[in-house]
């Protein structure tokens, strides 16, 4: 395959960025996108230019790592990481766009890769159950309904990419914030700090520059790990508990 | 120049802090042995984690908990995506929820046996007594292991053994256990107790006066060097798996912390020891990055097979049952297709040699799912694989609920890794290695779902004991001047190392080495080798380096974020310590666990092992680049699990 490619290319979080346009040749259907990136990368450093940067780690598309638009869709036309798409589903001639996350609470670092530690500051007002390394009881002592175990897992399978952010056209983080959320609140282990978790989680997500949420449902569609919608409705309602609950 | 291969041998290492007595009360004399640092006292001393993976995380989280001051660092840009996060299966306790059998002895037994008696007794019975406390702390976290209709955690069973201790979360274990550690320590991140230096990679240990006392990092987006010092150090970095260029390693893993310290004087012990996990997707061609594992639990499920004919290339539907060479059921009836690791991938290796693999290449056998869907119906392989079946689909574009998987061995795992003592202490004073990093339990060969649980242990449980004693008997002297001569030394060496290749300016890339030195690994490092495939790389290896620092391209600065300097600076090391595990499979001239050696096999073909000769571990000192080093043995000494050779048929 043959194909153009619109990069986004940007020195560093001050600098003004561009897009930059580069012709690769010889891709396999096999490939992966970001194989094909490294082929690109090979020809660009050999040719004395700097490589397009990129974030990457696991490529089995469980780290959450890897974060490019292509062609205006986070993580690309599949519903899968960046890391496992794969050259088959573009045609040979395409033109494709590559661009990082674009959301203010995710500032660029280099070219595509971007800054999400705010996610990171989410987790840290709450994201947790504080149990001590050594103090907790047996296993078994408290068995956990299997539909609620079921529906914590399903949420705790976020991997923490941000494209709920970059998707969402007012860079909110509510798809991702719910999701801990229900995952820690369902389970009986999470209940002594299931208020003081949905509030400050929150409050967090707002004090780092994440947009509001008005339910565009562009999030749970970009979502590599198929976060549901209504995690979010789940997620408001804690919220609006805990805010009763705490004012009583 | 000497030789790199005439090595000497030095002082046999004989103090490994393990108490005598009856194995079971070890651990328990160790704790009630080791001195305490007074709780007042702890908030004056500084650890450095290096690494937030399962070992890093929970050690981290632990050791703030108890009330230390912890500087952590991880290259990522989140300590969450720590490569933990892709292990699959599961991790054993020996919590016998199934009450067939299962015990703190069996499950020290099987990891001795399993690990091919090349393990330390003391350290994996505190393993096996630990394993089961690890379950009750995750629980407690919140991690949302699988659970049966009445509310109780569900078991599966894992090659190697015959009971069903592992404990799962679908085919992503991993991420949920590390998530709850990145939790705890996210905890301590807001209490102020761990100061967090993500995307900060370190680049060298500062040793002052015989002891670890900090690093030399750099911070990935500015280029800066910096120095960090501390009261102890605790390298949490992970295997070195990634030599081998294509493995199921994350692309940034890598051995730059711990071969830093080997170079430092931390003796490196085991290093050929290497796993190569028998179910992994097949490469598809020259531009593959690295390769994706399957999990071992499908073997659960999933039938091994290649046609009986060579060369058969018919479709696997089209091969009739009495045509099919279910193997692994053929020659292990006992164990069928739970066959250790090592077992599994060797056995598919011969029928590939045999000129009866499938797919491309004939780099592969199937991994077969018709008759479990038979037997439990598509649904119930769904809720159990489904996560792993999707993956395999959107990689090869294959449908495994239809035609079976194909599968072929890859690098997965690396059990050597410095040489530690019972404390889980390097042969430097201060600096402690943790999780994959050390070399401590595993022996010549890990079983499936024990490196999540070995992580977890040193983590949690082991470090956070053993770290007090060496800070309760080294109190806080003085600080360290930045004007040192060991610090000043240090950064030198660093900031000179990563000038020079930027330097050079030359017409290769940092890749196409790392390509080369990891295909000469795969070739005569890999899962059987021999003296002569080994000499013929050791051979080669110095001319690789040499060329390397002749032919090495990095464009861009030190100043910024520079993703090909970062990965030149990895191959540098890759360089070395890829000689040194060659030098370890030529020196240990017998078969064990996943280190074959082709002279050494029984008659019928099994792995060999002499333990007349080799019943030690290995722990090499470095020397100079490219001098023979110096190995050290520790003798291991079996008093509860007798060697036998290894049965599984």
């Amino acid at each position: 395959m043959k194909l153009t490619l619109r990069v986004w290319r940007q020195q560093n979080a001050e600098a003004p960025g561009a897009m930059a346009t580069y012709e690769v040749d010889g891709i396999s259907q096999d490939m992966s996108f970001l194989e094909m990136l490294d082929t690109l990368n090979e020809e660009l450093i050999l040719g004395g230019d700097e490589p397009v940067a990129f974030d990457h780690d696991c490529r089995e598309g469980i780290c959450g790592a890897c974060s490019l638009v292509i062609n205006g869709d986070a993580h690309g036309p599949e519903r899968t990481t960046t890391c496992q798409l794969h050259m088959r589903s573009f045609e040979d001639g395409d033109t494709i766009d590559i661009e990082p996350w674009r959301a203010s609470a995710f500032p660029v670092v280099k070219d595509l890769v971007v800054d999400r530690s705010s996610f990171d500051r989410i987790i840290q007002a709450g994201g947790y159950i504080s149990a001590p390394t050594g103090t907790a009881p047996d296993a078994h002592a408290t068995p956990v309904p299997k539909p609620d175990a079921d529906s914590a897992f399903e949420h705790a399978e976020c991997i923490g990419c941000g494209a709920c952010v970059a998707a969402c056209p007012n860079g909110s983080a509510m798809l991702f914030t719910s999701a801990k959320v229900n995952h820690l609140n369902v389970l009986p282990q999470g209940a002594p700090e299931r208020e003081t978790r949905v509030l400050d989680m929150v409050a967090t997500m707002d004090d780092e520059g994440f947009g509001g949420c008005t339910l565009t449902g562009e999030c749970a569609t970009a979502c590599p790990k198929g976060i549901p919608l209504p995690s979010i409705t789940a997620m408001n309602k804690e919220w609006l508990r805990a805010n009763r609950k705490v004012r009583r | 120049m000497a030789d790199y291969t005439t090595y000497t041998t030095g002082e046999p290492v004989t103090d490994t802090k393990a108490p005598t007595g009856p194995v079971a009360d070890r651990w328990n004399t160790r704790r009630f042995e080791a001195k305490l640092v007074n709780p007042a006292n702890r908030r004056k001393h500084t650890v450095i984690v290096v690494g937030t993976g399962l070992a890093g995380g929970s050690a981290g989280a632990t050791l703030a908990e108890q009330g230390y001051h912890v500087v952590q660092f991880c290259f990522q840009d989140s300590p969450r995506r720590a490569h933990s996060v892709a292990a699959q299966g599961g991790i054993n306790a020996a919590k016998n929820y199934r009450n067939d059998g299962d015990s703190v002895h069996r499950l020290f037994y099987d990891t001795v046996k399993g690990g091919d008696f090349r393990a330390r007794e003391s350290n994996v019975h505190r393993l096996a007594e630990i394993s089961v406390e690890i379950i009750d702390q995750c629980v407690a976290q919140g991690v949302p292991f699988a659970r049966e209709y009445g509310g109780l955690l569900d078991n599966r069973s894992f090659g190697g053994v015959q009971v069903s201790r592992t404990f799962y979360a679908r085919g992503q274990t991993g991420q949920q256990l590390l998530l709850g550690a990145y939790q705890a320590l996210s905890r301590q991140i807001a209490a102020g107790n761990v100061e967090l230096h993500s995307r900060t990679e370190m680049l060298d240990l500062i040793v002052v006066d015989g002891k670890a006392r900090g690093i030399v990092a750099r911070d990935l987006v500015t280029g800066k060097i910096d120095t960090y010092f501390a009261d102890a150090v605790v390298l949490a970095s992970g295997g070195y798996g990634n030599v081998f260029y294509l493995s199921t390693n994350a692309m940034n893993s890598n051995a730059t912390a711990i071969w830093r310290a080997h170079r430092r004087g931390a003796y490196f012990a085991n290093p050929c020891f290497t796993q190569i996990h028998p179910t992994c997707i097949p490469r598809t061609g020259d531009h593959q990055s690295k390769l994706t594992l399957m999990s071992e639990s499908l073997r659960n499920d999933g039938r091994i097979w290649v046609p009986k004919a060579k060369g058969d290339d018919r479709p696997a539907h089209l091969i009739p049952e009495d045509e099919r060479d279910y193997y692994l059921e053929r020659i292990y009836p006992a164990f069928g297709n739970l066959v250790p690791r090592d077992i599994a991938s060797r056995a598919a290796k011969n029928v590939c040699d045999e000129g009866r693999g499938v797919g491309p290449g004939g780099q592969g056998v199937y991994l077969d799912f018709a008759e479990a869907i038979a037997r439990m119906g598509r649904k119930a392989v769904e809720e159990k694989y489904g996560n792993l079946f999707d993956m395999y689909a959107r990689i090869t574009a294959e449908n495994p609920y239809e035609t079976p998987m194909r599968i072929y061995p890859a690098v997965h795992y690396t059990m050597g890794g410095l040489w530690v003592d019972y404390d889980l202490q390097t042969t430097i004073p201060g600096l402690f290695a943790i999780g994959e990093a050390n070399f401590s339990d595993h022996g010549a060969n890990r079983l499936g779902a024990s490196a999540l649980m070995q992580g977890l242990a040193d983590g949690y449980f082991v470090l956070p004991s053993t770290i007090n004693d060496y800070l309760a008997r080294n109190p806080h002297t003085e600080e360290i001047d930045a004007g040192h001569p060991a610090v000043t030394e240090a950064v030198a060496e660093t900031e000179d190392r990563l000038n020079l290749l930027l330097a050079v300016d030359g017409d290769r890339t940092p890749d196409s080495f790392h390509r080369e030195i990891g295909e000469l690994m795969w070739e005569f490092c890999g899962m059987a080798r021999t003296e002569e495939g080994l000499r013929k790389a050791l051979d080669r290896i110095p001319q690789i380096r040499e060329e390397f620092w002749r032919r090495i391209k990095v464009p861009g600065t030190g100043e910024q974020f520079n993703q090909s300097l970062e990965k030149a600076n990895r191959v540098v090391d890759y360089l070395e310590l890829a000689e040194l595990m060659c030098l370890d499979a030529l020196h240990r001239a017998e078969s064990c666990g996943g280190h074959f050696r082709e002279e050494s096999q029984t008659p019928d073909g099994e792995a060999a092992r002499r333990d007349e000769e080799f019943s030690y571990a290995a722990a090499w000192e470095f020397s100079a680049t490219g001098d023979a080093p110096v190995l050290h043995k520790e003798d291991l000494v079996f008093e509860y699990v007798h060697p036998t050779q290894r049965s599984y048929a």
